[in-house]
């Protein structure tokens, strides 16, 4: 390739890339029909490309997109911040109401545990006997009467609601009590209790009725 | 087709990595086979694959879409082919000339596959030889070659995915022919 044109082998490579102008295509033309050098040199140079071409296109492995998705970063938690804000605003109520329970029960279940002492909301005529209230016999207590962390005996008359607390209730064959009587023992009854107390400021109470026994 | 993969991309970002899923579908099989050329390993080429996909995903917002997607993801995906080549000989002193090798450092060199004996070549097939002849190349002709051949992409295109000037990649193209022409030869 001694006598060769410095330009031939460039010509060759653009011939290639398919980026060679006409006039320098029949250069490179020319001296290959007379030159069995570069002749020799761009049959290689085709056998090259030509093995590349031949070259099957390859498809990518079955689950090839199961696995990029399941590779996906915060993919779950993605799904359950938009499952949630969804579910938002879709029940705004209820969602209040959620975040109210939420934020009672943290508040409430610490009071449930540290609350451990009796205790009854004083009324002028209540008797106390160790642990026990007890309502008289003929005596009528005006006003709602919760007892915590002990027993409630009603011998007489209560107007209004009557809670016991972790305590027991005893009520006499004269006992009347003319709104709700409640006991309770366990810390969702406990909660529940808080709860309804809580919205009696928001909602009316439905429920009136006499408990005679 | 830029348009759909824009209206997908746009999707995603807006939450919906459902979207995402028709990306991967348009695009697995030239990324796969891409990877695959680049390494010689289906199971590396899955993983490095798939792995574009993954920092497409996570870098979706940085995407430009004023331009093509596919030399977006191409160049996620030939960046981490080549790091996952040069971490494979870690022992080398990567900046060293090789002698005679026209300038290349050794990042070119280690990635060359090893050289077999003649008559295992001979007995080879066709598609295990052109991959072999493929993997000899050094690891910056590996690439151009790769994009050039098996995706016939425009060298412009390829300049674009690679980062480097079109004169760089004609060279490439030019030396890596060469090379393979001489490796070819050699047999
Ligand atoms: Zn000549």
């Amino acid at each position: 390739m001694t006598n060769c044109p410095n330009e031939v082998v460039q010509y060759m490579h653009e011939y290639l890339d398919g980026e060679i102008a006409p006039e320098q295509e029949q250069v490179l033309n020319e001296h290959l029909a007379t030159c069995e050098e570069c002749q020799k040199l761009f049959d290689e140079l085709s056998d090259a490309v030509a093995l590349l071409e031949l070259a099957d296109p390859m498809q990518a492995p079955v689950g090839f997109t199961e696995g990029v998705m399941a590779r996906l970063p915060q993919r779950t938690q993605q799904k359950k911040k938009t499952g949630v804000n969804r579910w938002l605003r879709k029940h705004p109520m209820l969602s209040a109401a959620a975040l109210f329970l939420i934020l009672m029960s943290a508040a409430l279940f610490s009071s449930y545990n540290t609350n451990e002492q009796f205790s009854v909301t004083m009324q002028p005529n209540l008797i106390i006997e160790g642990d026990t209230v007890v309502v008289p016999a003929g005596e009528v207590v005006k006003g709602d009467l919760v007892v915590k962390n002990g027993d409630l005996r009603i011998e007489g008359q209560v107007d209004g609601n009557v809670t016991v607390i972790r305590g027991e209730k005893y009520m006499a064959s004269t006992a009347v009590v003319t709104g709700n009587i409640e006991e309770i023992d366990e810390l969702f009854d406990w909660l529940w209790y808080k709860m309804k107390t809580a919205f009696k400021g928001l909602a009316p109470d439905k429920t009136e009725n006499q408990d005679t026994e | 087709m830029d348009e759909l993969i824009n209206k997908r991309i746009n999707e995603v970002l807006k939450g919906n990595q459902d979207s995402f899923e028709e990306i991967v579908l348009l695009f697995q099989n030239r990324l796969y086979h891409v990877c695959y050329r680049m390494l010689g390993s289906r199971e590396e080429a899955q993983d490095i694959a798939q792995e574009a996909f993954v920092r497409a995903y996570s870098n979706l917002h940085t995407f430009d879409q004023k331009r093509k997607f596919s030399t977006w993801i191409f160049r996620i995906a030939t960046n981490l082919c080549i790091d996952r080549i040069r971490k494979k000989k870690p022992d080398y002193s990567l900046d060293a000339q090789v002698p005679g090798t026209e300038g290349l450092d050794m990042y070119s060199q280690i990635a060359a596959a090893e050289d077999l004996p003649e008559e295992e070549v001979e007995r080879m097939e066709t598609q295990e030889r052109v991959q072999y002849e493929i993997g000899r190349l050094p690891e910056k002709y590996r690439s151009v070659i790769t994009l050039r051949y098996m995706e016939e992409l425009p060298l412009q295109e390829i300049a674009d995915i690679l980062d480097l000037p079109l004169g760089t990649v004609k060279t490439r193209v030019h030396r890596g022919r060469d090379a393979l022409r001489k490796q070819i030869g050699t047999m």
